[in-house]
């Protein structure tokens, strides 16, 4: 029992707490696989064609919103990418990359495809393979999700996380770094529940809907899936936008991860058990 | 936390084997004939899932005259390179002649008139390469479904084979030579046509004159063009690379729906 005079004095108890359930950490790392995979056959994919339109139809003639290719300029090649009016030059990464001889005219580089040579036959054999894991997967964390109450008890904020002042908060100590610590790292604080929700409740679920809107065949059944996103090439855009929106969320989630206690996070992740620091005295 | 050691080992482990398969293990795996096989099943659970999500007889969407393409890309072969195909193009397709054959009850041989006098559709459907593109155009042509009924199925007849003029890669041995095929369900289907006009003009060169497959619902690879001879059969294993088309022997999916 702690007592009034040395409460101050006395070190923080390190407690395990039971962070992640056993189909949460199984559902996320195969969703990382999915994810990564889809990530680079998609962009193989991409590379036939590395032209985005709006609207039903789209190909070479018609205006494309963006692209990346080629422009012959001072007796050289330069890979390029155009978004509307504005075009970079992206040599070495984005329309021409590979050093020296290797140098050749593709979308995205070799080290961001599945294969890594121009091969829309393999892409799409690994795309497709990915595609129905990744729904199997989903399917199950979000029935485990609904049922268990996974999504109401850790995902949902809570009305006063929702409040302008706590979420005024919140943004201020992300911005400095400052991680909740004690009873408060027992759950997700806001803005994190916020981006989960975005992902699983929106970017992922557009990812599938928009996939299945490119296939003529579920076009065929379903086609209100072309009036909802504006047609077959919309579609496709809107597909490229949620994947590099996915990248970026991933991108701010792993930071967050290394940040906030790489070791903690990945154990709680791996085993379900997460280190939170409590006052001696605290339950 | 004594077991944080090899926990971290683990995890190093991990780490290093993902960004080993990040970098150029990637090809070998993609290469692997298991790997490849395992990752065929996707093939036929989407095949069988959108049999099942979308009953045979459902139409692809028909667009209206507006919603044409102001350029169709031509694309695959834009003009057959043979003697023979130079000869029929000369003569505005006169002594072209279409053969169908194989497991039917009366093989059938008909000219470009034959075709136009018989009862035709028109449809003004989107055509998607598997590239990722799209275009629409508007196509007439003799429904397939019936001129296969007057030819009589016989048992065991499973899949319609199209074979073309084009030779879209030069071989030795004609390997390369374009062909398709599609099972009964399409070729049943109402929009699946024997398409000799486009946008309201004979076909061109370019798009497979002077006749072309329109199978909507599927990719563009399956819509074969410059036709020749359509060949009922069991099955295709016997044929060039065995998987049903040309592309297909290439590795793409024989079921192109998706």
């Amino acid at each position: 029992m702690a007592t009034l005079d040395n409460h101050s004095d006395a070190p923080p108890e390190r407690i395990f707490i039971r962070r992640h359930s056993l189909v949460t950490r199984i559902t996320h790392w195969i969703n990382v696989l999915c994810l990564s995979l889809l990530l680079m056959s998609g962009l193989q994919i991409f590379n036939a064609h590395p032209s985005l339109y709006w609207g039903q139809y789209g190909a070479d003639a018609d205006p494309s919103w963006l692209s990346i290719g080629t422009v012959e300029q001072d007796g050289g090649t330069r890979g390029v990418l155009t978004v509307g009016d504005v075009q970079l030059n992206t040599t070495g990464f984005l329309g021409l990359s590979g050093v020296g001889d290797g140098a050749t005219e593709r979308g995205f580089p070799a080290w961001a495809t599945i294969p890594s040579y121009q091969d829309l036959a393999t892409g799409r054999r690994w795309h497709f393979f990915f595609a129905w894991l990744f729904v199997i997967n989903g399917s199950l964390y979000a029935l485990y999700g609904f049922v268990r109450g996974h999504f109401h008890r850790d995902l949902a904020p809570t009305a006063e996380q929702l409040t302008p002042r706590h979420l005024g908060r919140e943004i201020a100590d992300h911005a400095r770094l400052r991680f909740p610590k004690g009873e408060e790292a027992r759950h997700y604080n806001a803005l994190q529940k916020l981006a989960y929700l975005i992902v699983i409740f929106v970017l992922l679920p557009l990812m599938l809907a928009t996939g299945l809107t490119m296939s003529p065949g579920i076009d065929a059944g379903y086609p209100f899936l072309l009036d909802l996103f504006g047609g077959r090439q919309s579609a496709r855009s809107i597909h490229f936008i949620c994947a590099w929106s996915i990248v970026a969320f991933v991108i701010i989630h792993v930071s967050m991860v290394i940040l906030s206690g790489l070791w903690n996070n990945m154990r709680s992740m791996i085993t379900g058990r997460y280190a939170i620091e409590t006052e001696r005295g605290e339950p | 936390m004594t077991f944080s050691i090899p926990r971290r080992r683990l995890l190093t482990g991990s780490a290093a084997s993902l960004a080993a398969l990040g970098l150029s293990g990637c090809d070998d795996v993609a290469q692997n004939s298991n790997v490849q096989s395992v990752l065929e099943m996707a093939e036929r659970l989407t095949m069988r899932g959108q049999r099942l999500l979308v009953s045979k007889d459902t139409l692809a969407r028909e667009f209206s005259e507006p919603d044409i393409s102001p350029v169709f890309k031509p694309n695959g072969s834009t003009a057959p390179d043979s003697e023979d195909y130079a000869r029929m193009m000369e003569t505005g397709f006169a002594d072209w002649r279409l053969k169908i054959d194989g497991l039917v009850e009366r093989p059938v041989v008909l000219s470009l008139t034959d075709l136009k006098r018989l009862p035709s559709r028109t449809q003004i459907t989107r055509h998607d390469c598997v590239e990722g593109w799209s275009a629409i155009g508007k196509w007439t042509g003799t429904p397939l479904g019936p001129l296969l009924q007057s030819a009589g199925l016989k048992p065991g007849a499973r899949y319609v084979v199209f074979h073309c003029a084009d030779e879209l890669e030069q071989t030795m041995d004609g390997s390369g030579t374009y062909y398709e095929s599609i099972d009964l369900i399409d070729a049943f289907h109402p929009q699946t046509i024997l398409a000799y006009e486009m946008n309201g003009k004979d076909l061109e060169v370019a798009h497979g004159a002077p006749l072309r497959l329109r199978v909507e619902r599927h990719l563009g690879y399956k819509h074969a063009k410059y036709l020749m001879r359509i060949e009922i059969t069991h099955s295709f294993a016997g044929l060039w690379g065995g998987k049903g088309g040309f592309w297909e022997d290439r590795g793409y999916e024989w079921y192109a729906g998706i």
